[in-house]
């Protein structure tokens, strides 16, 4: 047995040491992120369904007006795991979308439940026209296109503790850390505005503000901290729609081969019991 | 080695096919009956757990292909819609990538294993060439397969590595072309990556054949190092053996379910989550953790050496790490396998491993200032270990003793641990 301790720490530290920090696209000069604990994060993580929501609302009358999400369909805000809105809810909604439909006389025609979240633009080209040149990312993997690098060890901490949620610590940090000037000698571009985590201009204006998005009821904060929480969570589940169900089947799988590994030990020590090695 | 075979097919049927085909007999004599030593430790269980590994790849990769599309314009999206789309696609697809780190981090210890107990030394030198030609069909396996889901980092990984090629002089460029199918990598680059990616798994496949063939020429080495001599020191493969790796293979599934359930992108780089883009080009391209060692010999060459500009320089050093292995069986003549019988070999080897690790970490950082100057000392250890260590200690080390065999160092080693026993009890007793 203190072979095979030694064996599995020896495993063990060469994980450790073997695996070394992705040099990954953190801001270079801005200020040191403040890390949330997301309830999706570990591997207990779950989604938040009325965070979701809210976070739905937040994209839908805020950021959808200038970012696409073309990977993600009507139908995903109805799923399990994901935002759970009621069917009619959707259905009502994606109505109010119109798809461009060129074979239709009409050349358009209202959203259905199996329809791609429509773009704001119909080609980069508008989009940059629109947005002063920049343009704006599609935010349907956005979370996981992001990361806050972690230094070795940290990173290892991560792994042993299951946290891939570096993407969703960057959105909200970006959104909290907005500045009206930009601090004293330090230049940016007259269409920018300065943002104090990337330590730069960006192109996209500070998207929230106190009070913009009406909640319904509950007594949630309405202030920007709560909305780049709520959007950057519902961001999250458009990159990760699947995190729920894979996080529950692979407590399972885990519980399976703990209790596996077991009865293997014990069949291989009965059989090699008799056997000088 | 058909001497240990004791098939005897009772059943009419089994007789006669056992006559036109001995299929049943040749598995019965090599994955059971086959005589292995009875002192291999838990690093030899890693070969069971690479073929378990291999297979896990090739199914996982075969569903992927059935939903992948290997077409600059719609291949992101395809990784997407399995993701997204394909019942249980994102497992499956979580799978293979991780899978891929698993069979890296399986083969280090399976490759440092055979460096530690010399079990590339005679009669075993095919087995261990062959061992290292799979390891370069993996490397480039996992390279091709890296690229085809088309996003940044796969875009210029392949841009990256291609371009290494141009390096070879003369022909270095309508190679590279070749490669890419054009001058930029494009579609037909993706299209010949996808195709190939398919391919060489089988070609492992083969190799792994070939290389259990010949693993079962002079048998399995062991932690003595001494040769068997007789019965007394082997025992069947099954169930012996069977059931120990079977235990290591479901213990190691777990750290690889972890990755797969918990945090499949957490080995990955993010930037890999935006679509493959030629007019941007990422802050950093870094290849994945496991080809680091490599990628930071490539860059630890920055000076022209004669005629042979930096360049190139690199592109000598990285293919030139591998392919010293193959011919590694000559390089290190001591008569002695086992490096626990080798005083002054011992901490040269852990200084290898550490040295590896740190090639590692440095092929991640910013090749500047410090990074460069360790990358450059690592470089050089890693050749020094082969080209001169490894040779002047086979000429100047005096081996401890080895035991008669391995049935002889069994009894002694249990002899000292009942003596123990006996010590630390008397002492309770006082």
């Amino acid at each position: 047995m203190s072979k095979m301790k030694k064996i599995f720490s020896a495993l063990a530290l060469s994980v450790l040491l073997a695996i070394p920090a992705p040099t990954l696209a953190a801001p270079a000069s801005g200020k040191a992120p403040e890390l949330q604990k997301w309830s999706f994060a570990g591997i207990f993580g779950t989604y938040d369904t009325n965070q979701l929501q809210r976070g739905f609302q937040i994209f839908q009358e805020v950021c959808s007006t200038c970012h696409g999400a073309s990977l993600i369909a009507f139908r995903n805000l109805t799923e399990a795991g994901g935002p759970e809105f009621p069917e009619s809810q959707i259905k009502q909604l994606a109505s109010e979308y119109y798809i461009i439909d060129p074979e239709l006389e009409e050349g358009e025609r209202p959203a259905i439940l199996a329809d791609q979240w429509p773009n704001p633009f119909a080609t980069e080209r508008e989009a940059r026209e629109v947005n002063g040149g920049a343009l704006p990312p599609d935010f349907s993997v956005l979370a996981k296109a992001r990361n806050l690098a972690k230094k070795f060890p940290m990173n290892f901490y991560d792994m042993a503790t299951a946290y891939q949620e570096g993407g969703a610590d960057f959105i909200y940090n970006l959104l909290v850390n907005y500045e009206d000037e930009p601090p004293h000698g330090v230049e940016i571009a007259d269409n920018q505005q300065y943002n104090s985590f990337l330590g730069r201009g960006i192109a996209m204006m500070s998207p929230l503000m106190e009070e913009l998005v009406e909640y319904d009821g509950d007594g949630v904060p309405l202030t920007v901290e709560q909305y780049a929480k709520d959007v950057t969570a519902f961001m999250y589940w458009m990159a990760d729609p699947h995190l729920v169900s894979r996080k529950t089947i692979g407590l399972n799988v885990l519980i399976f081969l703990s209790v596996f590994a077991l009865l293997m030990y014990l069949v291989k020590r009965r059989i090699w019991a008799g056997v000088k090695h | 080695m058909s001497s240990h075979s004791n098939y005897n097919p009772t059943n009419p049927v089994e007789k006669w096919f056992d006559e036109r085909l001995p299929l049943i007999r040749f598995s019965k004599e090599h994955l059971m009956d086959f005589p292995t030593p009875k002192n291999i430790n838990y690093w030899w269980t890693m070969g069971a757990v690479l073929a378990i590994v291999l297979v896990v790849q090739i199914v996982t990769g075969i569903i992927l292909a059935m939903h992948y599309v290997p077409n600059i314009e719609m291949a992101f999206d395809s990784v997407e819609h399995i993701r997204r789309n394909v019942n249980y696609g994102r497992i499956i697809q979580g799978t293979h990538a991780v899978g891929a780190s698993m069979f890296f981090f399986a083969v280090y210890i399976h490759m440092f294993r055979g460096l530690y107990y010399g079990s590339y030394k005679a009669p075993r030198e095919i087995l261990w060439i062959l061992g290292v030609i799979i390891f370069l069909l993996m490397m480039a396996t996992s390279f091709l397969g890296y690229t085809l889901p088309w996003g940044q980092m796969s875009y210029w990984g392949a841009t990256v590595i291609t371009n290494v090629f141009s390096a070879i002089p003369l022909v270095g460029t309508p190679i590279l072309e070749f490669l890419r199918g054009g001058f930029v990598v494009d579609n037909p680059t993706l299209n010949r990556f996808f195709s190939l990616h398919y391919l060489l798994p089988f070609i492992i496949a083969a190799v792994v054949a070939l290389h259990i063939w010949a693993l079962h020429v002079p048998g399995n080495g062991n932690p003595t190092g001494v040769e068997v001599k007789s019965n007394a020191d082997t025992i069947p493969f099954h169930p012996y053996y069977t059931m120990k790796d079977l235990f290591v293979i479901v213990v190691f599934f777990i750290p690889f379910a972890w990755f797969v359930f918990f945090a499949p992108d957490i080995l990955g780089h993010a930037d890999n989550y935006i679509r493959a883009n030629p007019f941007v080009t990422p802050a950093h391209i870094v290849p994945e953790w496991y080809l680091l060692p490599f990628y930071a010999m490539l860059r630890a060459v920055d000076f022209d050496v004669l005629f042979i500009n930096a360049k190139l320089g690199g592109v000598i050093v990285m293919f030139g790490s591998i392919l010293i292995l193959m011919v590694l069986p000559w390089l290190d003549k001591s008569k002695t396998r086992s490096g626990n019988y080798r005083p002054m070999f011992k901490p040269f080897f852990w200084l290898f491993v550490l040295n590896f690790l740190m090639l590692m970490y440095l092929g991640a950082q910013v090749a500047e200032g410090i990074y460069v100057i360790l990358s450059k000392v690592g470089t050089a250890y890693y050749f020094g270990y082969f080209l001169i260590v490894l040779p002047i200690l086979a000429r100047i080390e005096t081996p401890k003793p080895l035991p008669n065999s391995i049935s002889e160092s069994i009894l002694d080693k249990h002899e000292a641990k009942a003596a123990k026993k006996i010590q630390i009890g008397g002492e309770g007793n006082e």
